[in-house]
């Protein structure tokens, strides 16, 4: 059976008309921090150079599309059509009469939908990652950059022993199946998981201490919330069955945090060695405040800047770095539909096909870009005051 | 100076014990060992002979001795036959001493490889070499290139140029290896026909036709962090007091640039040029597997994938001597390059 085909200008308006949900919430959401960016601070500050709006529009643009993504693309990203195998862009698929836009892959899934559906996967991982390493740097790094001594000589040492881990051969050790039969992965992810409790609890405990009344809400609050979301990843025992995340999943999420949190320590840690010669935290040592009143409420207020573009680039990174999970074929299911894989699968047809290869390279190259480009003029809006 | 290297070098020496025992232990956990008895026997083995192959193979001692073994302050037993009774060698591929001696990495003695059949050292060498010579290619191709970028770029801060280049640079850095090697190998491989998307052949002879789309793969991503750290130097480099000072005596800019700024302004990217190689570790094992260049990455990935226990250990002692060998020569290189800075 021959197979029909729309022409190019078609596939754009296809493509185009697609995305409509993305679009109006893109307007809506730009058109607003628009029109009150003077109130916003320094994400309104974003919107007065021209590679700020950028940055922020693709990453916005995938935001959006992570979240419609079930409306955005017309095929379910695993379902394979025999018909559509290697199917060239714009083919119809006879049966729903709806369109192949980007082509089908290999194994005749619609490789538009799985680069719509592959922003899922990367924009949860990437930033939960990011954050759980944040809280771990920060953890830290805040008393090894304060303390110095002993303390900081240890953690780094253990910091420079993660650095000085090709991260292509940490993956290789720590992502494969047979790790999964042991506790280690569990191990290091019911430590990991632990960092943004403790964080929490020190940073209101220090604070309210002084005032019960706040204290007991903001800690039963934390150690709620923490504990169930702990007990749903670690031990997968969440007893309203809303949290929950696949072994191979845990394990790459725990590698990827156990890579990154090295990077942000030795940032947290140069910028507290820093911040804490200035008089206000002299002041506040006057004052008789405690070491760790201190590392929170006075200088981690202060080093947030660098911080934040940090974190902008370091998501990038960990996309990178899932990407690179995905090439390797490591820890993800062989027809997940994320970027990394699907770059794999195409990367080795090339001299056949190159349609299956360009949808994903490019979804990942422009998600990367949008967020260094965020960071870069962050870093300058950050830089001018 | 000297009892800073020195120092540096304990550290380093202690980092490289850690870590080998950290991989020793992840390569040698249970799933993994069976893994290798699976892919070492032939089909449809019971779980006794897999066993088996694992005690005769003396995978089955204790660990700390096996790490000893391995480091070579232990004396390697050899295992005995269970057919004679007498002492054999492990593999029948290596030289593997018949009586116990102390033989291992410190001895020079890198182990045996499975997946191979051959010794390490005749694997990893051979493929180090080739990896050196895509990094010198390498090297050539993006130093000049990031450098160019960033003093044009950092020349004149907020100019056009700066702004053009600047986001070049960005989007070089959000361009990883897989993405990039994907994307040159559709435009010069698939549409131009110019260049050959397989490296294969390089091992034999290298040819524009065949390296260049590994060089310039991996070449781009790190021209972009290059060229803006460059360019940061350079900007902080045009404010200061003797650069106006020599403008306002009446110097040209070009001339300024070259004799008075250039200099300084390269400092910092020095370091950042040697703290590269960890980054470029990474990328050759992506654009080596992705353009089957039988190189250092190549290898690591095979033993990797087949739990190839030796080899994957020299690997990770390479490239971890790799990366703690170009941290000390940054730091002492900037010590020597900028004398404001001193080490004690």
């Amino acid at each position: 059976m021959q197979l029909e085909y729309i022409g190019a200008f078609d596939v754009v308006l296809g493509v185009l008309a697609r995305f409509w949900p993305v679009w109006i919430s893109l307007v809506l959401v730009m058109g607003a921090s628009f029109a009150y960016k003077k109130r916003l601070g320094l994400y309104g500050q974003l919107f007065d150079s021209s590679v700020g709006i950028v940055g922020v529009g693709i990453c916005l643009f995938w935001l959006f599309t992570a979240i419609f993504a079930s409306t955005v693309s017309p095929f379910n990203p695993l379902v394979q059509i025999p018909i559509m195998k290697d199917a060239l862009p714009g083919a119809v698929e006879p049966q729903s009469g709806l369109v192949y836009l980007f082509g089908g892959d290999k194994l005749a899934r619609d490789v538009f939908s799985r680069m719509v559906y592959g922003s899922q996967i990367v924009l949860i991982i990437a930033p939960a990652a990011t954050g759980f390493a944040l809280m771990v740097g920060i953890t830290l790094g805040l008393p090894a950059g304060y303390y110095g001594g002993r303390i900081d000589t240890l953690l780094s040492f253990l910091a420079n022993l993660v650095l000085a881990f090709p991260v292509i051969l940490l993956f290789y050790l720590l992502v494969t199946p047979g790790i999964m039969e042991t506790p280690i992965p569990y191990a290091m992810a019911g430590l990991f998981f632990l960092f943004p409790i403790i964080f929490f609890s020190v940073l209101f405990w220090t604070r309210y201490k002084k005032r019960p009344d706040r204290l007991y809400i903001l800690m039963g609050l934390t150690l709620i919330v923490g504990g169930w979301v702990y007990a749903g990843l670690v031990f997968d025992a969440d007893p309203f069955r809303i949290i929950h995340i696949d072994p191979n999943q845990l394990n790459i999420f725990v590698a990827v945090v156990f890579a990154s949190s090295p990077g942000v320590f030795r940032i947290v840690r140069g910028l507290v060695m820093d911040i804490k010669t200035r008089d206000y935290v002299a002041a506040a040592q006057t004052r008789g405040e405690s070491p760790w009143y201190i590392m929170l409420w006075e200088i981690l207020p202060n080093a947030r800047g660098p911080l934040i573009v940090d974190a902008c680039l370091r998501i990038g990174y960990t996309t990178i770095l899932l990407g690179t999970l995905g090439y390797f074929g490591l820890g993800l299911a062989p027809e997940s539909p994320d970027w990394g894989t699907a770059i794999k699968d195409a990367s080795r047809l090339l001299r056949s096909f190159i349609h299956p290869a360009l949808p994903p390279t490019i979804a990942l190259m422009s998600f990367v870009l949008g967020l260094n480009l965020l960071a870069d003029s962050l870093r300058e809006q950050s830089m001018k005051d | 100076m000297l009892s800073f290297i020195l120092r540096r070098l304990g550290t380093m020496a202690l980092t490289m014990l850690c870590l080998t025992l950290v991989v020793f232990f992840l390569i040698n956990l249970d799933p993994n060992l069976k893994k290798l008895a699976i892919s070492q026997t032939e089909m449809h083995t019971s779980a006794e002979q897999l066993e088996n192959w694992l005690v005769n193979h003396g995978y089955r001692q204790n660990f700390f001795s096996r790490y000893g073994q391995w480091l070579g302050i232990v004396p390697k037993q050899p295992v005995t036959d269970p057919a004679t009774g007498k002492p054999t060698r492990r593999f029948s591929f290596c030289n593997d001493p018949v009586e116990p001696t102390f033989s291992g990495v410190l001895q020079g003695d890198f182990g045996c490889s499975t997946k191979f059949k051959t010794t390490v050292a005749s694997k990893l060498f051979p493929a180090l070499g080739a990896t050196g010579i895509l990094m010198f290619w390498v090297l050539v191709v993006m130093v000049p290139i990031s450098l160019l970028i960033g003093i044009l770029a950092g020349m004149r801060e907020g100019s056009r140029t700066d702004r053009t280049l600047s986001v070049a640079s960005i989007a070089s850095t959000a361009t990883p290896e897989y993405v990039s090697g994907v994307i040159f190998t559709v435009i010069f491989a698939s549409w131009l026909g110019l260049l050959n998307g397989s490296a294969a052949s390089a091992s034999r002879g290298i040819t524009f036709y065949n390296f260049t789309l590994p060089v310039m793969t991996l070449a781009i991503y790190g021209i972009g962090y290059i060229a803006r750290m460059t360019r940061a130097s350079m900007v902080e480099v045009m404010t200061q007091q003797y650069i106006r000072t020599a403008r306002l005596k009446g110097l040209s800019f070009g001339s300024v640039v070259v004799k008075h700024a250039l200099r300084n302004a390269l400092i910092a990217p020095f370091t950042v040029i040697m703290l590269q190689f960890p980054w470029l570790l990474t990328g050759v094992v992506i654009v080596e597997v992705m353009f089957r260049y039988q190189g250092f990455g190549y290898t690591l990935v095979e033993a990797a994938g087949n739990n190839d226990i030796d080899l994957l250990l020299g690997c990770s002692l390479v490239s971890v001597f790799i990366v703690l060998i170009t941290q000390l020569i940054s730091d002492v290189g900037y010590a020597f390059l900028n004398p404001r800075i001193r080490v004690q």
